[in-house]
């Protein structure tokens, strides 16, 4: 052990009190720092895999980013061309040649990728109306990318394939209507065409908008009753890593051209709630930290004070200004040190109660669990942290002591 | 004899709103194995000549040599290795580290200058206690040891690193006439049979008359310089 460590041992073992003290407060802040972290960081992640879970990771809608340029502004760069009354032609909507762009979607790697016509329809039923837009799917192909077929309550997606004229509905609606499985309504579409079609399943995925305003039939059909055959409006994509979306969606993008929207873009402005949230929590916590190290920068200035004839012996002996500030910064990383050590073990003590925590939220069914995340990263940053801000409050009451003069004190005693 | 320490017109100033003069061209020079005593009265200035003999303040003009080398020059890390290796102070609060045994304040300057390992220290830490007469106190705290003991374990802090002087500083100022005789008589013999050299302030005519030549200071200058019994 060196010389200065040993000076530093023997100065915190000399004030038991004063030491565990400030150890408290530093356990104590690595303890909340890992507690509120996993809880937030366990939240966020939570948030995230639902966000993800509940919608394609990537959606194709047959739209472009920018407008098509104009075959005159292309006939002269760089001039000023202004073009009145351009209308624009009219056209089947729909994702062109949908099927070859669908097969190199499929040749990536770790994506799976389906078809979607939806449009808006109007559904009859005993005298009632209900717009509702309808998703024209292919049920084999849906259930690889999206969860819809985990929300179908009653019946399932392949009744659909068994019956073109099948239509499965949100179970609000049917309540709405007063409609039950079995049932036959009227479906009237823009184009004007109408078509009686059974109820063939029923879900349900808790969100009202969804539940009470969409449909979902066979894309064959979908694609008769809006006049737009063999076409779709709609490419929707699952990966296998879903954080590699905004790499996979700038790729299909650049290569078919339509708008290819990621779930970050999509759902940008909460990611930027999240980053905003993440800044507050731990600009919190460490605040914790930071009152914990005003302590240790009281106990070891008082050490400084009461030891200024140690000090003064120390370098009337041939001990010098460094071999004194490492002494009370040896004392300042200890107090961090052990105070991170212990943190860490009062941390996962509180991690596992927090997560041992259920819960009923209303409008869910069962209880859920409070989301912790047990990353060691948050550790190691809460340990790092203490330990800095430890030997930052140690720092000065050590410059401080390195600056004692023997003579001063000397003098003062003769 | 060899001359192990010499100051040349030494001048002090404390700085300030009305500047202070400590010691005001001071000139001496000491040999190796003299007992020299510097007295005079309260304020005269001889701790603070004592403190620039022994590197613990820096002269505001002169030159002092230890050991043929120029050290008023120096800077704070060299002067500190030399006080380490070359130098042994006695105080007259014996400044002993509250918290560590009689055992451990000795080995303590050993264990900075780092020559011997942790064994040898601990068996000369233990040797020169026990020459002083302090072999059964070796693992009390300073607290429970007299006033006297507590002196004699300085002096034993003081030879740890076999130095080449050793600067007292009213080391018997604090201390009973018994364990004053005590403390001087140590000090003689190691001047007298053990060939170190010791530089005492006192205030005490016992103790300078026990020494081999005595400085009087008075104003901050070197007012007398005579050997003893000459």
């Amino acid at each position: 052990m060196s010389l200065t460590l040993k000076i530093a041992v023997t100065h915190l073992l000399s004030r038991r009190r004063q030491t565990l003290m400030s150890l408290l407060g530093v356990m104590l802040g690595v303890a909340f720092f890992m507690a509120v972290s996993s809880l937030m960081r366990g939240s966020e992640q939570d948030f995230i895999s639902r966000l993800i879970d509940s919608e394609p990771h990537i959606t194709i809608s047959d739209e472009f980013r920018n407008p098509p340029e104009q075959p005159a502004a292309r006939e002269y760069p760089g001039a000023a061309v202004a073009i009145s009354n351009v209308k624009p032609k009219t056209d089947v909507r729909g994702i062109r040649g949908y099927k070859q762009k669908m097969d190199w979607i499929a040749r990536l790697p770790g994506v799976r990728v389906a078809p979607v016509l939806s449009g808006q329809i109007i559904l009859t039923y005993a005298g009632k109306d209900e717009g509702v837009l309808m998703n024209g799917v292919v049920p084999e192909m849906m259930t690889g990318v999206s969860d819809i077929e985990d929300k179908i309550v009653a019946g399932s997606l392949e009744e659909l394939s068994a019956n073109p004229n099948g239509i499965i509905i949100g179970r609000a609606l049917a309540k709405k209507l007063n409609l039950k499985m079995g049932d036959n309504l009227t479906v009237s579409s823009p184009v004007g065409l109408i078509r009686t079609m059974k109820i063939v399943g029923l879900f349900e995925t808790g969100v009202s908008a969804v539940d009470e305003g969409q449909a979902y039939v066979l894309l064959k059909r979908a694609q008769t009753l809006l006049n737009r055959p063999d076409r779709a409006n709609l490419l929707v994509i699952q990966l296998d890593d879903p954080y590699a979306a905004r790499a996979v969606a700038a790729r299909i993008e650049k290569r078919i051209g339509y708008r290819s929207k990621s779930w970050q873009e999509a759902s940008e402005n909460l990611m930027s709630v999240l980053l905003v949230r993440n800044i507050i929590m731990y600009s919190v916590v460490s605040a914790i930290l930071v009152v914990a190290s005003f302590g240790i920068y009281n106990i070891i200035s008082t050490v400084v004070m009461e030891k200024r004839r140690d000090i003064a012996i120390l370098k009337s002996m041939g001990f010098t200004a460094r071999d004194i500030r490492r002494v009370f910064l040896w004392e300042g990383t200890i107090i961090g040190a052990l105070g991170s050590l212990s943190g860490v073990s009062v941390g996962l003590l509180l991690m596992a109660v927090l997560n041992s925590l259920s819960f009923e939220p209303p409008g869910f069914t069962g209880a859920i669990n409070l989301p912790i995340y047990w990353g060691l990263d948050q550790v190691l940053m809460a340990c790092a942290f203490a330990t800095a801000s430890a030997m930052g409050a140690a720092y000065f009451p050590a410059r401080k002591a390195g600056m004692v003069h023997p003579v001063d004190i000397l003098r003062g005693q003769a | 004899m060899t001359e192990v320490l010499r100051a040349e017109r030494v001048t002090r100033v404390l700085p300030g709103e009305v500047p202070v003069t400590l010691v005001r061209d001071a000139s001496l020079s000491v040999s190796r194995g003299e007992f020299v005593s510097i007295m005079g009265p309260s304020g005269s200035g001889k701790s603070s000549l004592l403190y620039l003999l022994g590197l613990l303040d820096m002269p505001t003009s002169g030159r002092i040599w230890l050991d043929g080398e120029e050290v008023s020059a120096l800077d704070d890390r060299r002067i500190a290795r030399i006080r380490l290796e070359k130098l042994g102070f006695v105080f007259q609060f014996h400044f002993l580290l509250a918290e560590f045994s009689v055992l451990d304040n000795v080995m303590l300057p050993m264990a900075k200058l780092g020559r011997l390992n942790e064994a040898e220290r601990r068996e000369r830490a233990a040797r020169l206690l026990d020459d002083l007469g302090l072999g059964d106190h070796i693992r009390k705290r300073p607290d429970q040891l007299s006033g006297g003991q507590r002196q004699r374990v300085a002096i034993a802090r003081a030879l740890a690193n076999d130095p080449l002087i050793i600067l007292a500083d009213e080391p018997t100022g604090n201390l009973d006439s018994v364990a004053s005789a005590n403390v001087r008589d140590i000090l003689s013999a190691l001047v007298h049979e053990g060939n170190k050299t010791v530089l005492a302030v006192t205030h005490d005519p016992d103790f300078a008359r026990a020494g081999d030549r005595q400085i009087h200071i008075i104003d901050g200058r070197v007012e007398t310089d005579e050997v003893n019994g000459g």
